[in-house]
């Protein structure tokens, strides 16, 4: 049981795929132009990864270990498609906002990391929650980053208009630069927040010694 | 001058890196030294010319003449990862200097989405194969240019005093948007 909660939460922080690891990076960028761009990719993505890391799981003794990594694309990239239709008919309109973004989840080395590091070994029921874990902490990365850009670049948050009337939206946050710039000062801040973390985590363990 | 154009737009325009987020992951990950962001621009331009011919052909000789336009993301991918064992094993046995050079840049080209990006874009945008060539091309460029570029100022980012929580990815994401700022001078160029 502990297995299960601990494979699950390594993926909201500790080896958080965004902020931590650092993979995955290119749909981070490009399509968190606002809150609901990000959501929606990182529930595409979620999907996909839990239904791979699933199969791959299911299938790890069948497919031979020489030719593993184009067989976990292939099972990738039927999800990849399958998504893309059901978003094609679902939500018309986010499904043209993400673009070329949701076949290019194919290539999201979140994916076909977890299915090597994780999927490939261990069993079904610790993949699903591995790939859940990573999916959520994959979600609440994007949505933070287009929640937050959203929010300075247009005033808005999930397509509402929050600001107040005299606030002068900050354009250059929903444009390219303002990706990089943003995700920066986000890992700038998480670095402060781990640092406190980890000086108190040495404190107490410095008072429980004395 | 019309391929001329298309070279340019793509080149520094809508730069596959720094405009269009594609290939961020290898950007961001083998951009610390000038000399080994040479040899990943180049084997990716490589590739990326490849993968615009291979994907035009597969696209209009096979997936559309049969109906099986919805197999193109399998399809694609499948190429692509063909491809670079292809250029691996090539340049293995033909070229060894350069192959030791770009050894291990190769297997990551496969998932640089800058590659599938490439490809799917030129089909949605309908090029034509000498379109699609230049567009691959100036993909390459484009990636290759922008990594050396970052690869420079990171290089002398090393002698720079950074505070603290800013070392690391932060700062070069940071930088990144810097030099992307700088790119969005080009827009409406053309």
């Amino acid at each position: 049981m502990s297995k299960i909660i601990k494979d699950f939460i390594r993926g909201l922080w500790e080896e958080h795929p965004t902020f931590r690891i650092m993979i995955g990076m290119c749909p981070t960028l490009a399509v968190t132009t606002s809150a609901i761009n990000g959501l929606g990719m990182a529930v595409a993505t979620t999907f996909v990864l839990i239904c791979s890391s699933v199969l791959i799981s299911i299938l790890k003794k069948v497919i031979p270990g020489g030719v593993r990594i184009p067989a976990y694309v292939i099972v990738i990239a039927t999800f990849v498609t399958t998504v893309d239709y059901i978003m094609q008919a679902y939500t018309p309109d986010l499904h043209a906002a993400l673009g070329v973004f949701i076949p290019l989840i194919v290539v999201n080395c979140i994916i076909l990391g977890r299915a090597e590091a994780y999927a490939s070994k261990m069993p079904v029921y610790l993949s699903a929650f591995d790939a859940l874990g990573m999916g959520l902490g994959f979600t609440w990365g994007l949505t933070l980053i287009g929640s937050i850009r959203e929010l300075l670049g247009s005033g808005s948050i999930f397509g509402m208009t929050i600001a107040p009337a005299g606030f002068t939206p900050i354009k250059i946050l929903t444009s390219p630069p303002g990706a990089f710039i943003t995700l920066g000062v986000l890992l700038a801040l998480m670095n402060i927040v781990n640092d406190k973390l980890a000086k108190r985590a040495e404190a107490r363990q410095q008072e429980t010694a004395n | 001058m019309e391929y001329l154009l298309l070279f340019i737009a793509t080149v520094v325009v809508n730069n596959f890196v720094l405009v269009q987020f594609l290939g961020c992951c290898p950007f961001l990950g083998v951009s610390r030294q000038v000399s080994t962001s040479i040899g990943m621009g180049i084997a990716t331009t490589f590739v990326m010319v490849m993968a615009a011919l291979a994907s035009w052909l597969i696209q209009h000789f096979i997936l559309v003449p049969l109906g099986l336009e919805y197999l193109q993301t399998l399809a694609f991918i499948l190429v692509i990862a063909a491809l670079v064992q292809l250029v691996e094993m090539f340049l293995h046995k033909s070229i060894p200097g350069l192959y030791r050079a770009m050894g291990i840049f190769l297997p990551l080209i496969t998932t640089n989405c800058a590659v599938l990006g490439l490809a799917i874009n030129a089909v949605l945008r309908d090029y034509n194969l000498g379109e699609s060539l230049v567009y691959g091309f100036g993909a390459g460029v484009g990636f290759t240019l922008a990594l050396i570029l970052m690869a420079g100022m990171r290089e002398e980012l090393q002698f720079a005093d950074i505070p603290k929580p800013l070392q690391g990815q932060a700062i070069a994401l940071i930088l990144a948007g810097l030099l992307s700022l700088a790119f969005s001078g080009f827009a409406g160029m053309i």
